[in-house]
């Protein structure tokens, strides 16, 4: 097909090491970019406010768990709270008339400060320890959150988020705020993209691989895993602000709840560990497929003249949310990436399946 | 005054505490068997308390008469999710194991409220509402019976565990691709680790259920039946009934002197301070086995 690795010779290794080192792809990504930046003319404003958007600040916080999930080999069963940090912090910092640009590294920073505390977890224990430990420290911050009124405000209170602004311009149109999400997006895919070709990111392969193997070989696996907890809590901080700033629009302490952490992982995992693209595929099917799923359902349901109560109807999204879970980890346990991975490798050589490396 | 308020607390505290020891025997029995942490618990335990209920409307009968059958079905559950679900899984990285953990535990919860609806019900186990005076101490009987419960299932596991069936299980959770060579059936062991621990999660459901109401509360226990599981030692049953003891103590005392002074909501936080502290200090907990990987 399209997909042929014929014809595509390196002859110096700049560019046997780019970003995407064969044609074709390099076309569709650019295909694919220019689509995104023209997607505010293309697409109906509710489509894009409702379901791009939040998809890809979902998906920007799904890599910085999947750099230390997939790329580091570190449990982060809290991550949620780390989002939850960057957002009250930048919206705490707007409100005190920090500039905009300012107060979301600013949020990005206090997360990662705080993040490096889950990383003295992972001094200690990993593994299912290190899961259960982030997993009761994603409860204390909840807990942190809530009642402390200096933080959340008072005990259930929301804070209006002031709208993002760029060097004093305030930014209203909903094209403005999606082109923030979107450079965002971009810079954090970038960076991951990188990462696989760095030196950085080759030491937390050597450390999720074996810790004290790598440890052999030179790589310092304390100061790894505390830069990949660092690293990820900044980018999953600024992700947090980014999403209250640009979607939420209000900060609450609800909106960074276990649950949400759980969903993350579920992003994360259901995309495919270590997986750039499908951290975009896991989030889409995570946040998309339930409400679908209902939609067909309350339709059919309709059209068939079911009686089904609302209460019913409301719970239904979870039970897909659930089995949709279920389902790919039974099919496929390495998610939805390793299968897009399958289809490109079969394509790759497509007809001569014997030469499948 | 202020001495016996504490004394109650603890007392009340420590029945409780045995309480939660039956959601941590449930982690425990099947931890022991395939070294999966089962993060579904609460979800069963919540699943069993609405199949008492839904066993009990069906045919007419007291939830307490229903609780047999609703236990049988549990086995039966619990038979199923081990082998659809978790032994494909077998030999992939503890992540995968613990999302489709979750994962049940989402699609439980949900699929339970969907049939059953989402609003609170009673399940009145024939438990007398009036407290039971100690001299000058006031107990909750439910928490009475439910700590008897909670020690009867410890007898019954150690018997159990001296058993034949019961040897077999021992022999997989020291080591399964032994057990495996002598031709034990690890499958079939880890299938009925799955099963008791849905019955022991009946009981939970059913105790809890009475405490509480039936409702999706039920899945919070999670949190501190996995917290009792790791204080005692993920592997020991004995340890689950010791740190359920300690945990309910410790948690219904500093919830009674601290709620005051910081308003509320603090149960969840000493418990979650425990599970870290024992992480921290002593991963593998007071009876479990000391192979936890340090680093």
């Amino acid at each position: 097909m399209f997909y042929r690795q014929a014809g595509v010779f390196h002859t110096d290794y700049a560019s046997d090491s780019s970003l995407f080192p064969i044609r074709f792809e390099r076309r569709v990504m650019l295909i694919l970019l220019l689509l995104a930046l023209a997607a505010p003319y293309l697409l109906d404003s509710l489509v894009l406010v409702s379901y791009v958007q939040p998809w890809l600040i979902w998906t920007s916080a799904v890599l910085g768990l999947n750099l230390i999930l997939g790329w580091a080999g570190q449990f982060h069963f809290g991550y949620a709270a780390i989002m939850g940090i960057g957002a009250y912090a930048s919206v705490h910092a707007t409100r005190h008339g920090v500039p905009w640009e300012l107060a979301v590294l600013l949020g990005g920073m206090a997360a990662s400060v705080i993040g490096m505390v889950f990383a003295f977890a992972a001094l200690r224990v990993k593994g299912l320890y290190l899961a259960l430990s982030t997993l009761a420290m994603q409860f204390v911050m909840d807990w942190v959150i809530s009642h402390v009124p200096a933080v959340s405000g008072g005990v259930s209170a929301t804070l209006q988020a002031p709208p993002p602004s760029l060097l004093g311009l305030v930014i209203t149109s909903e094209a403005g705020v999606y082109y923030i999400v979107l450079a965002w997006v971009v810079l954090v895919t970038l960076f991951m993209l990188n990462l696989r070709r760095s030196a950085l990111g080759r030491a937390f392969i050597a450390v999720r691989e074996k810790d004290f193997a790598a440890a052999v070989i030179g790589v310092q696996s304390f100061y790894y895993k505390l830069v990949a907890f660092a690293v990820s809590a900044f980018i999953g901080g600024i992700s947090g602000a980014i999403l209250v700033f640009c979607f939420y629009r209000a900060v609450t302490a609800e909106q960074f709840s276990i649950e949400v952490s759980i969903q993350l992982l579920a992003m994360t995992i259901i995309g495919g560990l270590g997986s750039i693209i499908g951290s975009f595929f896991g989030a889409a099917f995570i946040l998309l497929l339930p409400g679908q799923i209902n939609n067909l359902v309350t339709s059919l349901a309709q059209s068939m003249s079911l009686p089904l109560g609302p209460e019913t109807l409301a719970h239904i999204p979870h039970v897909v949310y659930g089995a949709a879970i279920i389902l790919v980890l039974l099919v496929e346990p390495m998610g939805l990436g390793k299968i897009y991975r399958n289809i490109r490798d079969y394509l790759m050589v497509w007809p001569y399946g014997y030469l499948r490396k | 005054m202020d001495l016996i308020y504490y004394l109650e607390l603890a007392v009340n505290g420590a029945m409780g505490g045995l309480m939660y020891s039956l959601v941590a025997m449930g982690i425990v029995l099947i931890y022991k068997s395939s070294s999966v942490p089962n993060l579904a618990q609460g979800a069963l335990t919540m699943v069993a308390a609405y199949m008492v209920l839904a066993f009990a409307d069906a045919l007419g009968i007291a939830p307490l008469v229903a609780m047999p059958l609703a236990a049988a079905t549990m086995f039966l559950c619990g038979m199923l999710i081990e082998k659809v679900a978790l032994r494909r899984l077998a030999g992939w990285p503890i992540v995968m194991v613990l999302m489709m953990t979750l994962g049940l535990d989402i699609f439980m919860r949900a699929v339970t409220l969907t049939f059953w609806g989402g609003s609170a019900r009673t399940l009145d186990l024939g438990i007398p509402d009036t407290p039971l005076f100690i001299g000058p101490l006031l107990i909750n009987r439910a928490y009475v019976v439910g700590a008897v419960v909670a020690l009867v299932f410890f007898v019954i596991f150690r018997l159990f565990f001296r058993t034949r069936r019961g040897i077999l299980l021992r022999a997989i959770a020291d080591d399964y691709v032994a057990s495996w060579s002598v031709g034990i059936s690890v499958e079939h062991g880890v299938a009925l680790s799955w099963a008791l621990s849905a019955v022991t999660a009946t009981a939970a459901g059913a105790l809890w259920g009475s405490v509480q109401t039936v409702d999706q509360g039920l899945s919070l226990l999670l949190l501190k039946g996995l917290t009792v599981a790791v204080l005692g030692g993920l592997d020991s049953i004995g340890g689950a009934i010791l740190a359920g003891l300690l945990l309910g103590i410790l948690e219904n005392i500093m919830a009674g002197y601290l709620d005051p002074l910081l308003g509320g909501g603090t149960r969840e936080l000493v418990v979650a301070l425990v599970l870290i502290l024992t992480i921290m200090i002593r991963p593998f907990g007071l009876f479990g086995k000391h192979d936890i990987e340090r680093i």
